[in-house]
């Protein structure tokens, strides 16, 4: 009975001592902020704030590099959650960018020259077609980032706006204005 | 060393622990989605059954002895856990990537039964040290084997025109069973 008491003991104590001892040695030195931040961020991965993607714009804020004011998806909301989590005051939406309403990415198909340069652009593969084929944009995976709206040669990519109908009206959530405020 | 050998290809093909022992098909269903988490899982798996092999070998014979034979299951199953918690902390530390892959299957590898079924069978068949590490690896090997090709199976079968009522688990289940019939076709093997 004694026995069989310290048997398990010993092997809790030094399966204990060798975890403990990997986790000083195994230490990840990762900032939990980032994926807060990134919590946060709408995952839209457009560019727009000027960084490639979501999650590293979510670790220039961590490191203070960039100001939380960036990120025109996130609108107004994303930086009073921000500001929240950050402990610093909300502040308007940066200079040249603009929250626009929600749209997607149409490619008038009979314009399109099959050159592939805006599926290269695309960052969530919303855009499906190959080299010299017709492109097209599949409306439920684009997130409206614009991003291949410029290198399209032949200018044949509109942005849409999406109209609100009875399958994607939502309450809108009571936001007072932070540019009133200011 | 043609022993060894002999088990480490006993292990993986002949009594491939997934196809004719039925254990460990829990992560064999789970992680067989895509051809590369079950490589990620297989590895892992590897690496923690070889480990604990050797480790339960160590504690059965110069630990528990004869005496305290009925702790075997319990100290198995913590040795097991800490080997786990070692290898998440390893992963994360070393591959990001490969730790973002496996995410919820890494911890789950404690309830792979494969990995307390081939230390206890190393005892019920009286192995030594080097046997009990081989046939470890053997079997992880095995069962990596079996993961990676139910995983090439299953992504041809996401393509395939499956009739309604077999989509999803059914047809992945009734495939498993198929493997494991063609599996019995090794067991003239080893003679």
């Amino acid at each position: 009975m004694l026995s069989a008491i310290l048997v398990m003991s010993g092997i809790a104590l030094v399966l204990g001592g060798v975890l403990g001892w990997a986790a000083i040695r195994f230490r990840v030195e990762e900032d939990p902020l980032v994926d807060k931040i990134d919590a946060i961020l709408p995952q839209t991965q457009c560019g727009q704030c000027g960084y490639p993607g979501c999650r590293p714009y979510a670790e220039a804020i961590a490191k203070g590099e960039a100001d939380i004011n960036r990120c025109p998806p996130g609108g107004e909301e994303g930086i009073r959650q921000l500001a929240e989590l950050l402990g610093v005051e909300p502040k308007p939406l940066g200079e040249g960018l603009v929250h626009k309403p929600k749209s997607v990415a149409v490619i008038d198909e009979r314009l399109c020259i099959g050159c592939t340069l805006c599926i290269q652009a695309c960052p969530v593969d919303a855009i499906v077609g190959a080299a010299k084929q017709m492109h097209t944009v599949v409306p439920e995976l684009c997130t409206g980032c614009e991003l291949c709206v410029a290198p399209c040669p032949v200018d044949c990519i509109r942005m849409e706006v999406i109209k609100e109908d009875i399958s994607n009206w939502k309450w809108r959530y009571p936001v007072v204005s932070l540019t009133a405020l200011a | 060393m043609q022993d060894y050998l002999l088990i480490l290809l006993g292990t993986v093909f002949v009594n491939n622990i997934v196809m004719t022992k039925m254990l460990g098909l829990c992560p064999f269903m789970g992680v067989s989605r895509k051809l590369e988490t079950s490589l990620g899982m297989g590895a892992a798996t590897t690496f923690v059954l070889t480990l604990a092999s050797g480790l339960s070998y160590l504690i059965e014979t110069h630990v528990l002895g004869e005496e305290l034979r009925y702790l075997r299951t319990l100290s198995f199953i913590v040795v097991i856990a800490g080997i786990v918690g070692f290898t998440e902390m390893f992963i994360r530390k070393t591959s990001p990537v490969l730790f973002r892959v496996l995410g919820i299957y890494l911890p789950l590898i404690t309830t792979n039964c494969a990995v307390l079924g081939i230390p206890l069978l190393n005892v019920q068949a009286r192995h030594g040290f080097v046997e009990s590490l081989f046939f470890g690896l053997g079997g992880a090997l095995g069962f990596t084997l079996v993961l990676v090709l139910f995983a090439a199976l299953r992504e041809r079968l996401e393509a395939a025109d499956v009739p309604l009522p077999f989509r999803g688990s059914a047809i992945a289940l009734v495939s498993a069973g198929l493997m494991s019939l063609a599996f019995m076709g090794f067991a003239g093997l080893v003679k």
